[in-house]
């Protein structure tokens, strides 16, 4: 899967490939949701005559509307969003000796990769940490914690940095929005919709008198959709954290790709990885967007069972492990620059 | 029939015109990717002097180094093909890259807050120089293979496209082995 060679297009096909089935699937599941809901109250409200009291799907109308509406508007404002939750400030004019250096760095790994300089934003944060965010190369943010400045030496702030333009190259941060945008509407319809039918129900003015074929349709339908409103905001984020989770390998590679110093890298998760404390500042709805879970949660801290339905981010071990490989092999190639 | 004929004939003018337009395009980033690296290559010219000019009070012992970067960036500054540029550039990088490691010496200098972002400036411009040429490298090389190939060689021609010259790393010490080699009289190793 990310063991695979893949080069830069066959990456950035293959993200625009899923940004496009996820944007289907999610179509999809609002359907389901709204005129599912439609189908239920169709055959709940048969009655003698077999006529329905629910001919328009009012509830899938508004559903699809309202979705399409908050989604767009949560894919526009979702990186700035995510960078005022962090607390991240636009370094415009860099003032201290650290932010120029970060300016810089960025700058570096922009021409690397020949694309425009991204936005550089810094989070007051003690933790080392950065993400990268944005709709694609051209207004893209990358932001890093004041803690990764200052534990990390100017090469390991450049191989994180090159990390994160990966992201940004491969389309990553593009696809990362859009399911960030849609996890979203998908939770927060479970909770509206969930609520208001629960009441509807409990509150006994559901319409069961109709009885017959079209009440146990009804019931059936009903069912299904329940489990699939209550189950739907887990499914989603699960679906989100593999996405970010085979990314993260083929960030690494792109950013070694870039520095051509993979062991920069690999020193550099290795700081990130002794610190104590989780990123603070950094909170779970950005998790999946960081070089490494700021949560500190043990869970993607293995290879392996839970860890590949749980964690965001590849073990740790296994990224270094796989850097280490790929700076020992440059060096027997003789590849590697004078840095 | 006369589709078959028709068929052929318009499958190939669009052919053409793909495979100029995209030797077009190529040209085109490879120059752009030139350009590139020639902003940095600037860049660096201007900072040099600076770094000079606030270091020279304190290192008047040191004028055979300080001389080594004025005469490497005025000879870098003339241009020229981009072997001669490349030969210049990394002439004027072991030039400061020797001043830098001098500087090591003089405590006051390293403290000096002026200093120290000169050197970063610098520095980045380096880093800036290098990740250019590997960019500018990368899509030259693609140009020049795009060139060559069947069957895009036969609108190279008409597209004008001529191969790129590399920017090759030559190292420091492989030029001292060369300079040795002919101080000697004899050829270079292959």
């Amino acid at each position: 899967m990310s063991d695979a060679p893949v080069n830069l297009f066959e990456q950035q096909a293959r993200n625009r490939r899923q940004t496009t089935l996820w944007m289907a699937a999610f179509i999809g599941f609002f359907a389901w949701l709204g005129f599912g809901g439609d189908l239920a109250m169709y055959f709940a409200t048969l009655d003698k005559a077999g006529v329905s009291h629910h001919p328009v799907p009012w509830l899938g109308i508004a559903v699809t509307l309202v979705g399409a509406v908050v989604t767009w508007h949560a894919f526009r404002k979702g990186p700035q969003s995510v960078l005022w939750a962090s607390g991240a400030k636009e370094i415009v004019t860099p003032q201290t000796a650290e932010e120029r250096q970060l300016v810089n760095v960025v700058e570096e790994m922009a021409i690397a990769a020949s694309l425009p300089r991204p936005k550089v934003y810094v989070i007051d944060d003690p933790d080392p940490n950065a993400f990268a965010t944005g709709h694609g190369p051209a207004d893209a943010c990358i932001a890093a914690t004041s803690g990764l400045i200052a534990t990390l030496n100017r090469e390991e702030l450049q191989a994180v940095v090159g990390h994160e333009m990966g992201h940004v190259r491969n389309l990553d941060v593009r696809l990362m929005t859009t399911i960030a945008a849609l996890v979203g509407f998908v939770v927060l319809m479970s909770d509206g919709l969930g609520r208001t039918f629960r009441s509807g129900i409990l509150g006994g003015r559901s319409r069961s008198r109709s009885g017959g074929a079209g009440g146990a349709i009804a019931i059936v339908i009903l069912v299904l959709w329940m489990i699939s409103l209550i189950l739907a905001p887990l499914i989603v984020r699960l679906m989100a954290m593999a996405v970010s989770r085979n990314r993260e390998y083929l960030a690494d590679a792109t950013g070694a790709e870039l520095t051509r110093n993979p062991g920069a890298l690999a020193s550099a998760l290795q700081k990130i990885d002794a610190a104590p404390a989780a990123t603070k500042a950094i909170k779970r709805s950005a998790a999946h967007l960081c070089i490494t879970d700021p949560l500190g949660r043990a869970v993607n801290a293995k290879e392996g069972g839970l860890a590949n339905f749980f964690g965001t981010h590849p073990p740790m071990t296994m990224r270094i492990t796989r850097l280490k490989g790929m700076a020992f092999q440059a060096a027997k190639a003789g590849a590697v620059t004078p840095a | 029939m006369f589709i078959l004929p028709v068929i052929v004939a318009v499958v190939l003018v669009l052919w053409l015109v793909g495979a100029y337009n995209g030797l077009v395009a190529l040209k085109n980033q490879t120059m752009n990717a030139w350009k590139q690296i020639d902003v940095q290559l600037k860049r660096r010219h201007d900072l040099i002097p600076n770094l000079v000019n606030t270091v020279k009070g304190s290192m008047e012992f040191e004028k055979d180094t300080l001389d080594a970067v004025i005469n490497a960036r005025s000879k870098a500054m003339q241009g020229g093909s981009v072997g001669q540029t490349a030969a210049a550039e990394a002439q004027l990088t072991a030039a400061t890259g020797k001043l830098f490691a001098v500087m090591e010496a003089y405590p006051d200098l390293k403290s000096s807050a002026n200093v120290r972002s000169l050197q970063e400036e610098l520095a980045s411009t380096e880093n800036k120089i290098s990740f250019a040429r590997q960019a500018y490298n990368d899509m030259a090389t693609n140009y020049n293979t795009r060139q060559m190939q069947f069957p895009t060689n036969m609108v190279a021609g008409i597209a004008k496209a001529s191969p790129a010259e590399l920017w090759e790393i030559t190292d420091d010490k492989e030029r001292e082995v060369v300079n040795v080699d002919l101080s000697l009289g004899k050829k270079p190793p292959a």
